[in-house]
């Protein structure tokens, strides 16, 4: 398996999102070693890996919410490295934080017009969204503090939607979630994806990952371990890429040579 | 009868408090500065008023029309320029740098308008003159006009940050800027635009101060600030409304005690400040200036 990052896509499809190269320090600390990849248009790429591996970092650093030390991320073509992140997110570059982070005094409403109000034109607007979660728009004028963590995440989602994203990056949808509000929106992805979105998305849950991914990449302590689509690696070759195991075989760049 | 017309004297200088405090409780709710050089902006606006009236004969009254405007292209530059960079070296630095500016101000002025003590001379009988409510109750108009100017700041901000674009994406960065980032929102532009507006009000509180009072370039902090930062802690940090019961309750504190014995005007209000801090240190309301 020497699958390289867009070795499963069609040669003549151009990359949306490309990442070369990225090394981001955080102070003295490498968090990222060199990360390359490329996510194609329609496709849901996976990250993934254990506490620490540096998923988020990867994640903040494309959104513009960390500067890397060298390499670069391109949109469409276009190097976005040195804009700001919320240049990036008026490009297309929408990020949903880890841990929702909804403008808590605000309301339901106010924080899907706050998501909109440098969107790009779109399929997405405040009514879809609530059509799409029913119960927004009955309590649109509830503040957002005072929703459920579930309902929270919903509305970070939609938050997101309303701006129309070109790739949309979900870090850690499942955090902190019950697992019935986690497959509820992970049930909503093939409605968000219809829209012609691309969805780059960051999971400790492997499982979940592998089971929503078009791609996944597996990520040790700031390296690739592995990368594939889910239906071409084996269980065995996951475990091994996420705990660093000498049997990680299928990664060919971040092998450890370790027993 | 002595003590209403305390209580009513009060109650209207508390509009003029609250005039000084909106702007510090805004900054300080929007972006965590505590801007030390509020009073002496309200200072240097009363002097703008004033030069602005000598040399272009405009009608003292519509002075602020320039002066508000001036301020608040002055307060968004200043916001993204040195209150900016102090605030990307830490909110404590803020402190240090809005102090600066503080000192920076008064020797200015000092400089170029000596100690003198100046005041915005009106001539018009609007100023001057007032109308009594019973025998021992005298109340001045610019007072009751003051007081009026306060409650429609008020209300015109809180209709700007609850209905506007700009002051939805103001309470959105107040909440969480970085979230604000990802959502396209240039939080530096916000603050520039919070600070603007703050620096506006603050503009619209010296020139009204300037008109009721004898100004001098120390006013800024020996009585504006410290004035401004009791009506907001009394009210309730963060708390727009909150600024103009803190104000009020100032103004009558302080007006009790000026009738108790004229030497204690000040330290009354203080006495009230410390017995808020004390028992009831949230600030007399709660409610948020987003609500």
């Amino acid at each position: 398996m020497t699958t390289s990052a867009a070795g499963d896509r069609p040669g003549d499809a151009a990359p949306l999102l490309e990442v070369s190269d990225l090394v981001v320090h955080h102070g003295q600390l490498q968090a990222l070693e060199a990360i390359s990849l490329q996510v194609f248009p329609g496709e849901v790429y996976a990250i993934i890996g254990a506490n620490g591996a540096g998923k988020s970092t990867l994640l903040r650093t494309i959104a513009g919410l960390h500067q890397p030390t060298t390499g670069s991320v391109r949109l469409d073509g276009t190097d976005v490295t040195s804009l700001r992140p919320e240049h990036r997110a008026r490009q297309g570059i929408v990020m949903v934080p880890e841990g929702r982070r909804l403008f808590g005094s605000l309301s339901v409403e106010e924080n899907l017009k706050v998501g909109a109000t440098y969107g790009r034109p779109g399929p997405w607007t405040i009514d879809r969204v609530q059509e799409m979660f029913g119960w927004m728009r009955d309590r649109r004028s509830q503040r957002a503090g005072q929703l459920s963590g579930g309902e929270q995440q919903a509305v970070a989602i939609g938050r997101a939607l309303v701006a129309n994203p070109r790739v949309l990056l979900l870090d850690e949808l499942s955090l902190g979630l019950a697992p019935v509000v986690v497959q509820r929106i992970y049930g909503m992805l093939p409605q968000i994806l219809a829209t012609g979105l691309t969805v780059l998305l960051v999971e400790q849950d492997v499982s979940q990952a592998l089971r929503v991914a078009s791609r996944i990449h597996c990520l040790l302590e700031g390296r690739t371990t592995l990368e594939g689509r889910p239906d071409s690696v084996t269980a065995a070759q996951v475990e091994a890429a996420y705990f660093g195991l000498a049997a990680a075989g299928a990664g060919q760049r971040g092998e450890r040579s370790e027993a | 009868m002595v003590w209403v017309n305390a209580i009513v004297q009060g109650v209207l200088t508390g509009g003029l408090y609250a005039l000084f405090a909106c702007g510090l409780s805004l900054m300080f709710g929007v972006m965590k500065v505590v801007n030390l050089a509020h009073g002496d902006l309200a200072v240097v606006a009363c002097y703008i008023a004033i030069g602005i009236i000598a040399a272009t004969h405009v009608p003292v009254l519509w002075s602020f029309v320039i002066v508000v405007p001036v301020m608040g292209v002055l307060g968004y530059v200043l916001q993204r320029t040195i209150i900016q960079s102090a605030l990307d070296r830490g909110v404590l630095t803020t402190l240090i740098v809005t102090f600066g500016l503080s000192v920076v101000i008064e020797n200015g002025l000092l400089e170029f308008f000596t100690a003198n003590t100046r005041g915005i001379g009106t001539g018009l009988s609007l100023v001057t003159s007032s109308f009594s409510l019973g025998s021992q109750i005298q109340i001045a108009y610019l007072a009751v006009v003051i007081f009026a100017v306060a409650v429609v700041v008020l209300l015109g901000l809180q209709y700007f940050l609850s209905a506007s674009k700009y002051g939805r994406l103001i309470r959105a960065v107040a909440d969480d800027k970085e979230a604000a980032q990802l959502a396209g929102a240039d939080y530096r532009h916000v603050f520039g635009i919070a600070a603007a507006i703050a620096f506006g009000t603050v503009a619209l509180a010296g020139v009204a101060y300037g008109m009721s009072a004898q100004v001098d370039p120390t006013a800024g902090t020996d009585t504006i600030l410290l004035f401004a930062f009791a009506a907001v802690v009394i009210g309730g940090l963060g708390s727009l409304w909150g600024t103009l019961l803190g104000g009020v309750v100032l103004g009558v504190a302080q007006q009790i005690g000026a009738q108790i014995n004229i030497s204690d005007e000040i330290l009354a209000g203080y006495l009230v400040f410390l017995a808020v801090l004390v028992l009831r240190p949230q600030g007399l309301t709660t409610r948020r200036a987003q609500s």
